[in-house]
């Protein structure tokens, strides 16, 4: 087992435990206000037409009881002028049926659900995260299309509004089913939803499916037509045949996706070598004494380790060599699962442990959690003329081309090439979940200051060069912060410390719905 | 004494026959239907024989098949129990016949009693009292009126040939009578073809009291006290007592004379009841009973003597066990019928399986006769009575206390009893008080029969905890049979990221919904109903019953399950509420109910209906003949009609709304 060090009875740790708890606190009080949506007043219009709320209308889908894992509840937090809460979707992974599968909901209160820019990037990231977790995927439509007056950044280019349904052409090639259910509005693009699905339901007297709305149809060709004589229920379950299913309101509707996914014919068959689960022997929740209020103070990541895995137990490989890097293998509700952890700068031996981990879990199909607190690599003569650069490649490769499940969890910094290494955003990890105390960027603020007043030479005063890097210093402070992250989607949600646990379990054993391949490494310059 | 005897019915006296049988030293033998084969009543015998089909008629009534078994099983002697042959003289002849003891009276003492009117005469000629009347045949308005002077007022008129209260007319002041006498005789001319009338006392306010009587074949006779079974819902006894309250030794001692002289008058043996409507005037014998009473152990708890015993003995021709100056009234005792019928609807019988079927633990003061067991089905064949409830005290207080707490502590699911009802009863002061009459129920129906207002919110929480609680059993069995057993998507307590997930758990009692709104909090639950916020948690007994701590405090309960329903038994109070199921596919098809289309082009031969109209589902609105076939399109659903779209004659294309409907 691992033993904890930690004096819980320390100011030390009280101090970091309320620094933790203000940060825990503020994001459910952003959660909370993201939850409700569009406002009380669109809520109530909502209500009063007989419908659900998003994320009522996810309750009533998945299993009674059963957890929800939902993704960037922040997402577009602070952009749009801060009234598109959740980026107007609600995506996560819940149970119907006992079968884990993606959800998607638009938010109607939200701007009429229509799509922003950070929407569509919500919406293809829930695919995405349903492809390679071999995850069907639910479709909850109450959506009005594209925001028009943004369409240049919607439309367009590869990973816009079209890129939905290319997904959608291809999970089904796939075998990963595309279920719609249409509750509300479904309009141009997004008439492609559900007919693109394998399988769709319709609400009558509230789904509507039409390639051009009445305003549309009547600008362009002068026929006057109600929304549901154009598109409704009785049109596409009688007539058309774009919907399968005719159900009498959106509970109906939930049921009958219910009863689809229990004809799915799949069965989730993990081919690790499960165990049961053990609580860890430390309470997670201490977790919030264990962080420094101060980014920049070290502490042993293994007092958080030892807070996340059964039993607190795990069994540590060449714990002596390249000690900045943690490595070693530990369970998550009785799932296996290698841990490369942070402990400080990365160094040329750090690097190779990290690979050769890698390497390892690669081998033994064991999927990888990666812990980020990183200020980088190593900088200096000697580290350089050392081959730094060729030993972080090789941990950047091992970790680019690990084709076993891959989680990235940033509990501190995550600054530069140290992000490339410990599995960033761009490296795919099935998901990246960031704790409220995160800062992420190429570099620190303060290091990003000097370099740039290093670059503009000299300054006549020390108050000048001051002035110079104070900006600098805030953009990188406000760029750098959880918020203006999860805002942009660069993870998959803000967690609290405590749940750490339970999101990494309940994403680990999604992401095992998917065969793990066998990996083929690139060539690790030597 | 017998070595074998065949007891010739079921339940819960069957199965008591055959204990006292069993301490006597004497094989059993049992009867049942195919409806019974797996009954408790077959368990407590030592043999078993099946005689035939679940209706009565083909089994428990059937006497070629009883006499048939008593001979196959070499038994001596026939016990008939209470109902079925009990009172059948012609099954004591057959008995007779067949070199079988009948456990039971002379043949003849059955005939004697079985015949009312002739058993009147008989009792007035023995000095039995009878209600005062006239049941002669001067039909004299004014010999009449001079009959009921003599009865003494108030007296009731009632036509010969009546029933049902027609004809009938009661009298309480003399200057009514012969209007009510010319009235009385015009309804039951223009009823009955018949205007003689019979007038008989008033009773306003009769209690019901009988004797126990038992005589020998040597000729000895005694009482064993009296019972009063005054609280009745129609006609039918829910809670008996002994003694009856109230009642001073002299009458005791008058009446128990009374009851003695009624069966010697008969040449009695065994076991017999003799009763007697009673009011504050008197008591007037009303009939005799010739077998045991379902409420004989009210006797034995008060006498210490096991009645069975007394008929074994006297069938099998001994004396007498006990003289009457041996036999002591000791204490008090509450006999309380456990029926499965619902008293909120009119008494309806209830049918189903006993999913739980709890008696108080039998102990000092306390004694349970039943025939039935959790798992068992009450079915629509037989009786409907599941259980007799016995409490005995040293005095009537501590036995009705002994009551109520045993009452309280029965629970019942699978079928709807009276419980709550009986409970209400021994809360009532009235009966607390002692000394009601036969009308007592009825008077009182308001607070006894529906006492149920809205569930309180503590009943409400109790359902939903323990509703989170079967749910997380479930998803542990379900988690046991995955692939991942140990994997966190298994977790019930409804988890969501950074936010508490509030669910609602939406019970139903009748059209009322009362809704409970749940949230985790860490290993509790918080819930919210209406006013109310609690906090707990539920947890499995071992004996499979839940614990609920709500705010602290700790009970344990049975909450049961069945389909959609979820009962509880607090307090004495049941509660069965529907909980509707959130996810719950419904397979009524309403697909467009809102309209009726024309499946193919034809042309509309017929419209049934015009605006305005109720249709019923089912119902043919429109007829279409098209292709050389006629089709009748009927109402998808329940609804009013909002718009006709065609006419007759009128050609329509395929997919052509034809009618819509409103909201009904």
């Amino acid at each position: 087992m691992l033993r904890s060090n930690l004096n819980t009875r320390s100011d030390e740790f009280a101090a970091n435990a309320a620094a933790m708890r203000a940060l825990t606190a503020d994001l459910r009080t952003q959660v909370e206000a993201a939850e409700r949506g569009g406002g009380d007043t669109a809520r109530q219009r909502h209500l009063a037409r007989g419908k659900l709320l998003p994320r009522e209308r996810v309750a009533g889908l998945i299993d009674p009881g059963s957890p929800f894992l939902e993704f960037s509840q922040l997402a577009a937090h602070g952009l749009y002028g801060g009234d598109v809460p959740s980026a107007g979707i609600v995506t996560g992974i819940g149970r119907v049926q006992g079968q884990e599968c993606v959800i998607v909901a638009n938010d109607a209160t939200v701007k009429g659900g229509t799509y922003f820019p950070v929407t569509v990037k919500k919406h293809l990231r829930a695919q995405e995260i349903a492809r390679k977790n071999n995850l069907p995927c639910i479709y909850l439509v109450d959506s009005g299309g594209a925001f028009l007056p943004m369409q240049d950044e919607i439309f367009p280019d590869r990973e816009h509004f079209g890129r939905i349904f290319f997904n959608q052409a291809n999970m089904s090639a796939e075998g990963i089913p595309q279920i719609a259910v249409v509750m509300g509005s479904c309009t141009a693009g997004g008439a492609y939803v559900p007919a693109m699905s394998d399988e769709s339901i319709i609400v009558r007297k509230q789904g509507t499916i039409f390639l051009g709305g009445p305003p549309l149809v009547q600008a362009a060709t002068g026929e006057i037509v109600s929304a549901e004589d154009l598109g409704g229920a009785d049109v596409h379950a009688r007539t058309s045949g774009v919907v399968d299913h005719y159900a009498r309101d959106d509970r109906h509707a939930l049921a009958i996706c219910r009863r689809i996914v229990s004809g799915l014919n799949r069965s989730k068959r993990p081919a690790l070598a499960l165990k049961p689960a053990a609580e860890p022997h430390y309470d997670p929740a201490e977790l919030y004494g264990v962080i420094p209020g101060d980014v920049r103070n070290p502490y042993d990541v293994r007092e958080v380790i030892t807070r996340l895995v059964d039993g607190s137990e795990f069994d540590e490989f060449k714990r002596l060599y390249g000690t900045t890097l943690v490595c070693g293998f530990a369970h998550l509700y009785g799932m296996p699962i290698g841990i490369v952890a942070n402990n400080g700068i990365l160094f040329s031996e750090s690097s190779l442990k990290g690979a050769h981990f890698i390497e390892l879990c690669s081998q033994r199909n064991i999927p990888l959690l990666f812990l980020q607190n990183i200020a980088g690599f190593m900088v200096g003569r000697k580290y350089e003329s050392g081959g730094i650069a060729k030993d972080g490649a090789k941990l950047v490769t091992a970790v680019s081309t690990t084709k076993v499940p891959k989680l990235t969890l940033i509990i501190g910094g995550s600054y530069g090439a140290g992000n490339y290494g410990m599995c960033g955003r761009a490296y795919d990890p099935r998901f990246l979940f960031m704790w409220p105390n995160a800062r992420i960027s190429v570099m620190g603020g303060e290091q990003a200051a000097g370099v740039l007043a290093t670059v503009r030479g000299t300054f006549p005063s020390p108050e000048a060069e001051e002035a110079f890097k104070a900006p600098i210093k805030a953009q990188y402070e406000t760029q750098g912060h959880p918020y203006y992250a999860t805002a942009r989607l660069w993870d998959d949600g803000i967690i609290d410390p405590a749940d750490s646990r339970r999101v990494l379990g309940l994403a680990l054993s999604a992401a095992l719905n998917a065969p793990i391949e066998p990996t083929r490494f690139g060539v690790f310059r030597m | 004494m017998f070595r074998t005897i065949l007891i010739a019915n079921r339940g819960e006296i069957a199965c008591r026959i055959a204990r006292t049988a069993r301490r006597m030293g004497i094989e059993t033998v049992a009867v049942f239907s195919d409806a019974d084969a797996n009954a408790l009543h077959v368990k407590a015998a030592d043999k078993a024989l099946p005689i035939g089909a679940a209706p009565p008629r083909d089994s428990y009534l059937n006497i070629a098949r009883i006499i048939e078994a008593a001979r196959q099983s070499g038994a001596e002697a026939i016990h008939p129990g209470y109902g079925f042959l009990s009172e059948n003289p012609a099954f004591a002849d057959a008995c007779a016949e067949a070199g079988i003891v009948f456990i039971g009276p002379p043949a003849s003492a059955m005939r004697a009693m079985g015949s009312k009117a002739a058993a009147k005469t008989l009792m007035e000629a023995s000095g039995v009292p009878l209600l005062p009347g006239y049941h002669g045949g001067n039909q004299d308005p004014e010999f009449l009126a001079d009959q009921a002077v003599r009865i003494g007022f108030p007296v009731v008129i009632k036509a010969v040939a009546g029933g049902g209260g027609r004809g009938m007319r009661v009298v309480t002041d003399p200057a009514d009578f012969a209007p009510a006498l010319e009235s009385a005789k015009q309804e039951g001319a223009s009823s009955f073809g018949d205007d003689r009338v019979l007038i008989e006392r008033y009773l306003q306010r009769p209690r019901h009291i009988e004797v126990q009587i038992f005589a020998d074949t040597q000729g000895n006779a005694v009482h064993l006290f009296e019972r009063d079974c005054s609280a009745q819902r129609r006609h039918q006894k829910v809670i008996e007592e002994a003694p009856a309250p109230g009642l001073s030794s002299l009458q005791r001692e008058a009446m128990g004379a009374a009851a003695v002289a009624a069966a010697q008058a008969v040449g009695y043996t065994g076991a017999g009841t003799v009763e007697f409507v009673a009011d504050e005037h008197g008591f007037f014998f009303l009939e005799m009973n010739t077998r045991l009473q379902v409420e004989h152990p009210v006797t034995e708890m008060i006498t210490g003597f096991d009645l069975v015993e007394w008929q074994l003995r006297v069938a099998a021709g001994e004396p007498l066990p006990a003289m009457q100056q041996q036999i002591d009234l000791n204490g008090h005792a509450f006999e309380a019928r456990i029926y499965a019928e619902d008293p909120a609807r009119d008494f309806a019988p209830s049918i189903g399986r006993l999913g739980l079927f709890r008696m108080p633990e039998a102990a000092d003061g306390v004694r349970i006769d039943t025939g039935f067991a959790t798992g068992d089905a009450v079915s629509i064949h037989y009786d409907a009575m599941l259980a007799k409830l016995i409490c005995y005290g040293p005095d009537r207080a501590a036995a009705l206390q002994l009551l109520r707490r045993a009452l309280a502590a029965c629970d019942v699911s699978g079928v709807v009893t009276n419980l709550d009802l009986l409970g209400r009863i021994a809360a009532h002061p009235d009966f607390e008080a002692g000394g009601i009459d036969t009308g007592f129920i009825a008077r009182e129906g308001a607070t006894l029969l529906c006492g149920q207002s809205a569930p309180p919110a503590e009943v409400l929480a109790a359902l939903a905890l323990a509703e989170l609680l079967t749910e997380a059993e479930q998803a542990a069995v379900t988690a046991a049979a995955s692939g991942d057993p140990s994997s966190p998507w298994h977790a019930s307590d409804g988890w969501w990221v950074n936010s508490v997930h509030r669910r609602t758990l939406d019970f139903k009692d009748g059209d009322d919904a009362h809704p409970v709104h749940v949230s985790r909090a860490g290993a509790n639950w918080r819930l919210g109903i209406g006013e109310h916020l609690f906090t707990g948690f539920a947890a499995r007994a071992a004996n499979g019953e839940t614990d609920i701590v709500l705010n602290g405090a700790r009970q344990r309960l049975s909450v049961t399950r069945d389909g959609e329903i979820r009962a509880v038994r607090q307090d004495g109070e049941t509660w069965r509420l529907r909980l509707l199921d959130p996810v719950a596919v419904s397979d009524d098809d309403e697909d467009g109910a809102d309209r009726l289309i024309a499946a193919i082009p034809g042309q509309v031969t017929q419209v049934n209906v015009a605006v305005g109209d109720t249709v019923a589902k089912g119902q043919v609105l429109v007829v279409l003949e098209a292709m050389k076939t006629v089709f009748r399109l009927a109402a998808p659903a329940d609804g009013v009609v909002a718009s006709v779209t065609c006419a007759a004659g009128e050609t329509v294309q395929e997919g052509q709304v034809l009618v819509t409907f409103g909201e009904a």
